[in-house]
């Protein structure tokens, strides 16, 4: 049996252990007596070494057995929880992702030890060994604190197993050679995942000590996850009872094992139940979720709530009832005009429905990115030396799967900036009299159609002029251009590439590559940064974002014979344009509209298509892009559709003036215009 | 790629300009009739547009051009193949698809010995098959060129 099948599931299981471990690692340091936080990194920690056994890491579950044992020397109460073990501990975290990190890209842990990392691990569980008299207490493991041993008959005293004829033959003939024969009955953990990988681990542990004659069910089935969680094995060996038990419950994930011992042709109940409550509570429900969507071989997968995919299947049997519908008008043809429209009519509700179904499949909450902040935002205050508190909020704003995965590194960006260069350092904090602690507040909520998500400190704020005299120490703008910047308009310069205003170089800022990666990942999601900022008081930077990229409203418009698609976001409105009232101003075409000076584009030059003679009326979309608006002069309007956005492809992605392309109802192919890099 | 192992090839062969030309079946994904392309405004020369095969938007080249032969209309023996590389799908536009051929290792030649039009880095090697000569297509190369030729 192969276990690279459930290496998926294995490494969805690992990140999302490893976040609670990060979590409650957190919980820990802030609240180092918590012993239901502890109990839960432990049990965490457990269920990870034991996965990564089954997988066959064996660094990977070396290491977390040796942090395991830290674990349960704080548990036992020997070791205090300290600054400095937390950050070991951390370390092993990372140490952990990085394994993950790597399995994930090359389906092995690598060869990396952190021998270091175990060595500290070793030292800092033994430093206690030494202090304490009793270092037998260590052993207070898991198993023995969790396992409740109710020896005996009564529980589970159900018949031995009839076996077939041979195999039964097989089993009298051990019996008379001396051998014991024993019936296995093995209960797995009911949220256990990789069922059949571990029966796959305690059969390969078994075989090392004697046969397997008989499985129920069988062998193959076992294989393939036919089973509840239960199976039996009839086993011959020369071991005792008391071996078996403590082999097949050492590997994790099991509930009970109850054994059995034949002899000759009849059985002795001298059976013996073990339970294992481990993970017994240990987040149902989320396991039960991954193993609904485990199974997903892709690396990208969204965990979706079962009433949503509920109310997909119903509009798809909806979808179905149309059909059939319109498939009896077809028959009787006369007076089904009234019907025919009736069902068009509902078609069109269910596929409505259907559509915002599906997208809120693909939604996602932000937690996802935010949870991994806490952290980050600890290992900064501890670096620069700065205490710094995270207050974070609307973690369950929804997002679709695709804004989710690329927000991270510019979420990440803000965070660090706020946190090295927006607060002060503690002593002028103190200093000018604002609270010790600086404060940063991640917030995120849904605001119409868009999804905000703001960065705040309550640090120092942006100095305008230190930017302007930097802009112009660089060269960025001229000393006349300065004079008559607005505010807002030096803020923006924070975005052009390599501007940094920190005086120094530190590890986390002040490279010079920033604020204008942040700014080109938000546009390329469609959405876009905006600052706020007060002297004393702190800055807020607010990213908008919209809530999904697959389907948007669009204009059709047609220029020359072919159809090209134009968001309606970007749309301000749409006006007839005179071929007299189109002026010359240094060389650029416009027009004025409502007392503004509207520069014009002709949309025809762009793209490559031969010029017409100019029409006396013709046809301008105004766009707009933050406050600049600019006419497209179209030959005309097709109206306004729904349209899904579809990638031209890694091949064509470098044509920057196409954001994409959708294929119409006539399953030609438009494509959509991106406004941004037109203007 | 375990098919390099095995020392028989199949090769789908199709016509350009009267000449022959093959491309490992293992990169086709489907031969289509030409259907509408739409035109991709600043893409380079020999990517004639983007069709939309079941959904998905795929760029189409056309190897006449990339070739530098003379353009010619389509006729109803004009074909798109649909080749999937390292995950992307292209279409080709081709005169006329052919046939399936089989061949050994041994009958591929090397492309050292022919002259001609034809780039080298273009050619994996060179099929016989009866009399017909066939030119094996190294398509990796062809594709990625004809995504970095300049803008028209």
């Amino acid at each position: 049996m192969d276990v690279s099948q459930y290496l998926q599931i294995f490494i969805e299981e690992s990140k999302d252990n490893l976040q609670r471990l990060n979590e409650n690692l957190l919980k820990l340091e802030s609240y180092p007596d918590d012993t239901h936080t502890l109990n839960e990194i432990f049990r965490v920690a457990h269920t990870l070494k034991g996965m990564a056994g089954t997988m066959g890491f064996a660094r990977m579950q070396k290491l977390t057995h040796n942090a395991e044992n830290v674990l349960s020397e704080i548990r036992s109460g020997k070791l205090k929880v300290s600054a400095s073990m937390l950050d070991t501990l951390f370390q092993c975290l990372d140490a952990l992702e990085n394994y993950v990190e790597e399995i994930i890209n090359t389906s092995s842990e690598g060869s990396e030890d952190y021998a270091a990392l175990i060595h500290e691990l070793e030292q800092i569980a033994s430093m206690q060994d030494t202090s304490t008299p009793s270092p037998q207490s260590s052993a207070v493991s898991l198993d023995n604190a969790k396992e409740t041993v109710s020896s005996g008959p009564g529980e589970e005293s159900g018949d031995l197993m009839e076996l077939p004829e041979s195999q039964a033959l097989i089993k009298n003939k051990a019996i008379s050679m001396g051998m014991s024969v024993f019936q296995v009955e093995i209960k797995l953990s009911s949220n256990c995942v990789l069922k059949s990988a571990r029966a796959f681990v305690i059969f390969t542990e078994l075989e090392r000590l004697g046969e397997i004659v008989h499985c129920v069910p069988s062998a193959q089935d076992i294989e393939d996850e036919r089973f509840e969680d239960t199976f039996v094995l009839v086993f011959i060996t020369k071991e005792p009872k008391q071996k078996l038990q403590e082999i097949i419950l050492g590997v994790s994930e099991v509930e009970s094992v109850v054994i059995k011992a034949f002899k000759s042709g009849e059985f002795v109940e001298e059976a013996a139940l073990v339970d294992k409550q481990e993970d017994a509570q240990n987040g149902g429900s989320q396991d039960n979720t991954n193993a609904q969507n485990g199974k997903q071989v892709s690396s990208k997968t969204v965990r979706v709530n079962i009433d949503r995919l509920d109310t997909l299947m119903n509009l798809v049997s909806e979808l179905i009832i149309v059909k059939t519908q319109l498939e009896g008008l077809n028959v009787s043809a006369e007076n089904s005009a009234g019907n025919y429209n009736d069902s068009v009519e509902y078609l069109e509700r269910v596929t409505t429905s259907l559509h915002d179904a599906v997208m809120k499949v693909r939604m996602v909450p932000v937690e996802l990115v935010f949870n991994r902040f806490p952290r980050m935002i600890r290992d900064v205050s501890r670096k620069i030396n700065k205490e710094i508190e995270l207050i974070m909020s609307g973690e369950e704003t929804e997002l679709d799967r695709t804004v989710i995965d690329e927000i991270g590194d510019p979420l990440i960006h803000l965070l660090r900036n706020a946190a090295d260069h927006g607060l002060e350092t503690t002593e002028e904090r103190i200093h000018i009299g604002k609270p010790k602690k600086g404060t940063i507040k991640l917030q995120a909520y849904q605001d119409g159609n868009s999804v905000v998500i703001e960065v705040q400190d309550d640090g120092r704020g942006i100095d305008v002029n230190k930017i302007k005299n930097k802009a112009l120490q660089k060269g960025t703008i001229t000393k006349e251009e300065a004079v008559n910047m607005t505010e807002q308009e030096i803020i923006e310069l924070l975005f052009k590439p390599s501007f940094s205003t920190a005086s120094e170089i530190t590890d986390l800022s002040g490279r010079g590559v920033g604020l204008d990666v942040v700014k080109s990942k938000i546009t390329a999601l469609g959405g876009h940064v905006e600052v706020q900022t007060e002297m004393g008081k702190g800055s807020k930077f607010i990213v908008r974002l919209p809530l999904t990229l697959a389907i948007i409203q669009a204009l059709m418009i047609n220029i020359g014979n072919e159809k090209y698609a134009i968001p309606l976001s970007n749309i301000q409105n749409i006006e007839d344009v005179k071929k007299e009232d189109i002026q010359l101003v240094q060389k650029q075409e416009v027009i004025v509209i409502r007392n503004e000076i509207i520069p014009i584009i002709r949309l025809h030059n762009i793209l490559g298509l031969p010029q017409e003679e100019d029409k006396d009326l013709m046809m301008g979309v105004i766009v707009k892009k933050g406050e600049r608006q600019v006419g497209f002069i179209i030959d005309s309007l097709i109206g306004q559709q729904e349209i899904v956005i579809k990638s031209l492809g890694k091949y064509l992605s470098g044509i920057d003036i196409i954001a994409g392309a959708t294929i119409l109802g006539n399953g030609e192919v438009a494509l959509i215009l991106d406004i941004n890099s037109l203007i | 790629m375990d098919y390099t192992f095995q020392s028989i090839r199949q090769f789908i062969v199709f016509k350009l300009d009267e000449q022959l030309y093959g491309i490992d079946i293992q990169n086709v994904q489907i031969i289509e009739r030409i259907k509408t392309i739409m035109r991709v405004p600043k893409a380079p020369m020999c990517v004639k547009g983007v069709m939309n095969l079941r959904g998905e938007i795929i760029p189409v080249i056309s190897l006449r051009e990339q070739f530098e032969l003379l353009t010619s209309e389509y006729t109803d023996k004009t074909r798109i193949i649909i080749v999937k590389l390292d995950e992307a799908m292209v279409g080709i536009i081709v005169d006329e698809v052919k046939e399936v051929i089989e061949l050994d290792e041994e009958q591929i030649e090397a492309v050292q010995n022919i002259q001609g039009k034809i780039k080298t880095n273009h050619i994996m090697g060179v099929g016989k098959v009866d009399a017909n000569i066939i030119t094996l297509l190294n398509l990796t190369n062809i594709i990625e060129e004809a995504f970095e030729t300049n803008s028209r």
